[in-house]
């Protein structure tokens, strides 16, 4: 694909991150880290695509890829699922 | 060619079809990604936020299994070895080893970048200028993002020493190590292979780098690191999109990068300090602060029990030493108990206690404090000349009144959670070895000060013994 055109998206993508993560309390800033830590485990998706043969370097290479960036994306879910769970309001403690 | 491409080729689809497909898939991905990030600011909505993002995710992988890739057996392998040791880790740690686990996360995020770039530098024959940077940049951020989150995850998990390392002539070394990537990838771009030696000195320096980088940082900064990090993975995640031509892995990686940047930023002001000063200082090693000198009126649990019998209105402040304590459980019990008692509790958070960024509602939403407790730095100060009792738990630095008032303090400036004006101030608090910073404190010898030394779980655990005795 066109340089220009892959910058533009990053540029773009880039303003939007700045955008959407501005405003927010402190009491979400571990789930959130976490949770865009889990997003920039993305590689695995291009871990997956690679072109690589039967026997070759890229290969072993792209499979290594592809369990790194798998722990990186289940665990970073998982584990931001389990802190957002422990938050509760008072009325949903009282509840339950 | 693989399973599912296979039984797309036998439904008639051409290949460009199936890219077509991909790529939109991509579109629904980045905007469950987008819409995912956006719900994880709000409380209500974070859980379904991240649910969110992780369906974007699974979207993008399922689709991409469909397209050209590895070979379907060794995709199989890969992606159970990573997401049983990704379920056991996630599931088995403790609460408190929480920022650790983030560190090493993040470090995979980073060395998976670092092998996308190299595979797709084995697996392509002549690449044009513009790829091959984009691939010695993956190479290079995935890299020392890998090796700064280990040795973030050392310091955290006290496997290292957590003070800053520093030595004469560290700017000098970190600059000759740029000098050193810079040549060398120069020279790979000039003759680019996935075994040549240039590629095996730029991971080596890459590594080394990212060593350099978090070495000189000290605990108590690493709020920042981590953030910053976070932010590292995703601009080489980003890196390693365009090294392949991935329009999905350049949106979300950016997203991730931009958004770690601004975390980083909200860290940086909550201690009145410059990015730069973070990365490069040594916190604590510049200025000597004036000596404290004054008495230090030390209570037993029982009298902490007879103050705390009548206080109308309690505001814990917790620091790192609650999560070394382990303390949150009994903090917890302990306000329910004041709260029959017909206390006020409140729970005032610095933004930059603990070791990771928001570190401290995590543990006590572990202990089931609700959050609307939770109050920052900026709402409670305001309010507390009413605060009867102050208790700080394990908090140090950002309770240091000296940030204030003292202009030689390295923590000058900082702002602080000013429990001095409370009516009272009881400080839990091991012995009287100073904060992380190595700055004296005057809280503790403040005329309203009362210390409570010993282990923060077990003085609570006495307090809260007393006031079952009283019943």
């Amino acid at each position: 694909m066109d340089p220009v055109f892959l910058t533009f998206i990053l540029v773009l993508a880039v303003f939007l991150g700045f955008e959407l993560i501005s405003k927010v309390p402190a009491i979400l800033h571990t789930p959130l880290m976490s949770g865009s830590n889990a997003i920039s485990g993305i590689t695995l998706v291009g871990a997956l695509s690679l072109g690589a043969g039967e026997g070759s370097m890229g290969l072993w290479l792209g499979t290594a890829a592809v369990a790194f960036a798998t722990i990186n994306v289940v665990g970073g879910y998982l584990v931001t699922d389990r802190m957002l769970g422990m938050f509760r309001s008072k009325r949903q403690s009282d509840s339950s | 060619m693989n399973f599912f491409s296979e039984l797309l080729s036998t439904l008639d689809f051409s290949k460009s079809d199936l890219d077509l497909l991909i790529n939109l898939s991509y579109i629904v991905s980045a905007a469950l990604f987008i819409f995912g990030l956006k719900m994880l600011g709000h409380p209500a909505t974070a859980r379904r936020g991240n649910l969110l993002s992780a369906t974007g995710m699974l979207i993008a992988v399922i689709v991409s299994l469909a397209g050209e890739g590895l070979p379907f057996e060794w995709i199989a392998g890969g992606v159970l070895l990573g997401s049983v040791t990704g379920i056991l880790a996630a599931r088995l740690v403790a609460m408190t080893a929480m920022p650790e686990m983030v560190a090493l996360f993040n470090g995979f995020g980073g060395i998976a970048s670092l092998l996308v770039g190299w595979a797709a530098l084995a697996v392509a024959g002549a690449l044009p200028l513009f790829t091959l940077i984009t691939i010695v940049l993956s190479i290079l951020i995935g890299g020392l993002t890998f090796s700064g989150s280990l040795i973030a995850w050392g310091k955290l998990s006290e496997t290292l020493d957590g003070r800053p390392i520093m030595f004469p002539g560290q700017k000098f070394v970190s600059f000759l190590l740029l000098a050193g990537v810079l040549a060398v990838a120069v020279l790979l771009c000039l003759e680019p292979a996935a075994d040549s030696m240039w590629l095996y000195l730029l991971i080596a320096l890459a590594l080394l780098l990212g060593i350099m980088v978090v070495i000189p940082i000290g605990g108590a900064d690493m709020p920042v690191v981590i953030s910053l990090l976070n932010s590292y993975s995703g601009i080489a995640a980003a890196a390693a999109g365009f090294a392949i031509n991935n329009n999905l892995l350049i949106v979300a990686g950016s997203l991730v990068g931009a958004s770690g940047i601004i975390l980083t930023n909200i860290m940086c002001k909550a201690m009145n300090r410059s990015l730069a000063n973070v990365l490069f200082s040594g916190f604590g090693s510049v200025k000597k602060a004036s000596a404290v000198e004054g008495e230090v009126k030390p209570i037993t649990v029982e009298d902490g029990y007879y103050i705390l019998e009548a206080a109308t209105n309690v505001c814990f402040v917790p620091g790192y030493g609650m999560a070394v304590a382990q303390a949150q459980h009994v903090v917890r019990e302990l306000s329910s108990i004041l709260e029959k008692n017909g206390c006020e509790v409140s729970y005032a958070i610095h933004p930059v206690a603990g070791r990771m960024p928001g570190h401290m509602n995590v543990l006590l939403a572990e202990a089931d404090v609700p959050y609307e407790q939770l109050v920052e730095m900026d709402d409670i100060n305001p309010r507390m000349a009413n605060v009867d009792i102050a208790i700080v738990i394990g908090a140090n630095d950002v309770v240091n009144p000296s940030a204030r008032e003292d202009e030689n303090s390295p923590i000058y400036g900082m702002p602080i959670i000013n429990v001095d004006h409370a009516r009272t101030v009881f400080v839990l608090k091991r012995s009287m070895a100073s904060g992380f910073s190595g700055v004296d404190n005057p809280l503790f010898f403040g005329e309203n000060t009362r210390m409570l030394f010993g282990d923060a779980k077990t003085s609570i655990s006495g307090l809260i013994g007393e006031f079952a005795q009283d019943k």
